[in-house]
């Protein structure tokens, strides 16, 4: 059976199940209990499970995320929200000092289950402080697993293995999906970390997508069908683990990559992901490896100078004209 | 000599010595590895300021946590930790407790409720912190201690933490150990509080400053903050006032601190915590005497001997372990 649901309303349910399936689960963030998140993600869970378990911080990001460190260190499952991952920077050395290494650091003595959500995306005028997306920043540190789901069935699966997993999780969720509607099936399981997801099967172009770019890259796709041209689109879900079988399998097929991600281009996901995997496809390219990210500006406020920097449908679809020359 | 003293059992006030002496000798072979040139990068030496950590972790029960800083041999020794492990893990070795991946600002137990030693200053204050939620959460009664230098003090983390845990009254104590200097500079001169303890009022939790010379007062005022922290009333900061033999690590000889006062530091150790409180428990002239300290240091003695060779007779990992413990 499905049924139709927000995105917002999915991240919430995964929360919700996965609280009510293990009580060393609990949720702490700016604003995540009473009004039940600032993306309304939460709501609800503040009354059912209590002060202790749903937890409103005062606005300290590294003082709480290094909270759920030791919390995760002495047994219990975190899930962190930042308001966006833009404050993952306040919380950095936390996050990426502490909670990524102090497993290696402890020869494996410790393990950090704990799991940090929070938003990427521009699309909202914003600015250049609340609409960064940081996951290829993320993926650079080594130590925490980075996810990156799409569709609300995608959000709430890998949430829910997110949880799950004994490692830390960086969990991204894209700001503009939070009110849209999907179908999902009424139950979800958890989804492996590490297995992309091939959303589109192709011959032509592969197109490995992260989060909203993944929609987009679908619909991209679709009109080009009608042109003739098949595209392959590759839900890559996680960054780490990056599932490079999947894309290297895809490429040999089709011949062409094009990455899409929302990180900024300067070493940014496409960069590594085509260097990746060039030593296994460079002999089966027949155009060079494409990408699509955000050029290395803050983000701008005015939606005339937003829009036009962000990777697009539009986009997506003259890259892929332009890999198969035309 | 205070009420406690008085009162405290031989046993305990043995023990004092015993964690004293083996934090001494230990941080002294430390230091001769350094010498030797047998041990790879740093180490931050917790000589001068043994009292602290001795007296801190007497009033702690075993299920308890700690959280510990750069300079942390001592609060591992005060723990019950490994000292061959230790030892080994100094060197970089294989046996030691982290496989040589953490080296001596990292050394981890977390058998013995260590939750690591950080080389972030102030890294791990909210770490420590949130030990303690998790037991307020789980209704055990175990406590977190955190301990940290003067410098840290000035560190968001500390700010962040303390109010976190005085809003929620959580089972924590902060343990600012001052020794006056964050590398070469002063605190008196990047900071305008005389006594870091008093940083408490403003988060409306006790604050408490004691000598840190004094392994008694501590452990005095280490077993109060403990209780109150058992009982469900929240966190104190207490404030040893000590200073470092050493530079702030091997290696650095420290000269900056003569810059006001060329006697400060031989001042500071004529108040040296281990042989002052070995003199003093000579003279109270009763249960103690030299014999019984004799006996601490020759099995100490013995203790380092064996840490020095398992130490020196480890093998260094593999290159391979180098990814491995990564993920879980």
């Amino acid at each position: 059976m499905a049924k139709e649901i927000l995105y917002r309303d999915a991240i919430r349910e995964a929360l919700d199940e996965e609280m009510e399936r293990d009580e060393n689960v609990l949720l702490l963030g700016e604003d995540v209990a009473y009004i039940g998140g600032n993306f309304k993600t939460s709501v609800g869970l503040y009354d059912k499970y209590g002060d202790l378990r749903v937890k409103d911080t005062p606005i300290s990001e590294a003082g709480f995320l290094g909270m759920a460190v030791g919390m995760a260190l002495t047994g219990l499952r975190p899930v962190v929200e930042l308001m966006f991952s833009d404050f993952l920077l306040v919380a950095g050395d936390q996050a990426f000092n502490q909670m990524a290494k102090i497993r290696y650091m402890s020869g494996g003595q410790a393990t950090v289950p704990m799991v940090v959500r929070m938003p990427i995306g521009a699309g909202r005028s914003s600015a250049a402080q609340h609409s960064q997306s940081m996951q290829a920043m993320a993926a650079h540190f080594p130590g925490a697993k980075v996810v990156l789901p799409s569709t609300a069935q995608e959000a709430k699966g890998l949430l829910k293995t997110a949880v799950r997993d004994d490692n830390p999780v960086l969990f991204f969720e894209h700001k503009m999906e939070y009110s849209n509607k999907f179908v999902i099936d009424d139950e979800v399981e958890p989804i492996p970390f590490g297995k992309a997801n091939i959303v589109m099967e192709g011959r032509d172009v592969s197109i490995a997508a992260t989060s909203s770019q993944v929609m987009k890259s679908v619909r991209a796709a679709e009109k080009l069908r009608s042109e003739g041209i098949s595209c392959e689109v590759i839900d890559l879900r996680t960054l780490v683990p990056f599932d490079r079988e999947s894309v290297i399998e895809s490429v040999k097929k089709t011949g062409r990559l094009l990455v899409v991600d929302e990180a900024y281009e300067f070493c940014g996901v496409g960069a590594e992901i085509g260097m990746n995997v060039m030593k296994d496809v460079f002999y089966y390219l027949d155009a060079p490896i494409g990408r699509i990210s955000t050029p290395n500006v803050p983000l701008p406020f005015s939606p005339a100078l937003e829009f036009p920097i962000l990777p697009s449908e539009e986009k997506i679809l003259r890259a892929v004209l332009s890999l198969m020359g035309k | 000599m205070n009420n406690v003293f008085a009162k405290t059992q031989k046993a305990r006030l043995l023990n004092f010595y015993r964690v004293m002496y083996r934090m001494r000798r230990f941080e002294e072979e430390v230091f001769e590895f350094y010498k030797k040139g047998m041990m790879p990068g740093l180490a931050h030496l917790y000589l001068g300021e043994e009292a602290i950590a001795a007296g801190v972790c007497a009033a702690l029960n075993e299920s308890d946590y700690i959280g510990s800083s750069h300079r942390g041999h001592g609060h591992l020794v005060a723990r019950g930790a490994r000292l061959d492990k230790m030892m080994a893990e100094i060197l970089g070795k294989k046996d030691g407790y982290c496989k040589g991946k953490g080296g001596s600002m990292h050394i981890m137990a977390m058998d013995k409720g260590i939750l690591g030693a950080n080389g972030i200053v102030g890294g791990e204050i909210p770490i420590a912190t949130g030990a303690a939620y998790a037991a307020k959460y789980r209704g055990t009664k175990q406590v977190a201690v955190s301990f940290f230098g003067d410098a840290a003090s000035n560190e968001g983390t500390f700010h962040e933490s303390v109010n976190m845990a005085a809003a929620w009254d959580l089972p924590v104590i902060y343990v600012i150990e001052n020794n006056l200097y964050g590398i070469s500079v002063d605190i008196r001169d990047v900071t305008n509080t005389e006594n870091l303890a008093d940083r408490a009022k403003a988060y409306g939790i006790p604050g408490v400053v004691v000598d840190g010379m004094d392994v008694i007062a501590v452990f005095e005022a280490s077993a109060k903050a403990v209780k109150r922290a058992r009982d469900g009333k929240g966190p104190t900061i207490i404030e040893c006032k000590s200073y470092r033999w050493q530079g702030h690590h091997v290696g650095d000889p420290g000269e900056y601190r003569s810059r006001k006062d060329k006697n400060e530091k031989a001042l500071w150790m004529e108040r040296c915590p281990v042989k002052n409180y070995r003199a003093r428990l000579l003279s109270r002239g009763d249960s103690i005497d030299e014999k019984d300290l004799l006996d601490i240091e020759a099995s100490v003695e013995e203790e380092i001997k064996d840490a020095v060779r398992f130490a020196s007779d480890s093998p260094y990992p593999d290159a391979s372990e180098a990814f491995e413990d990564l993920f879980a």
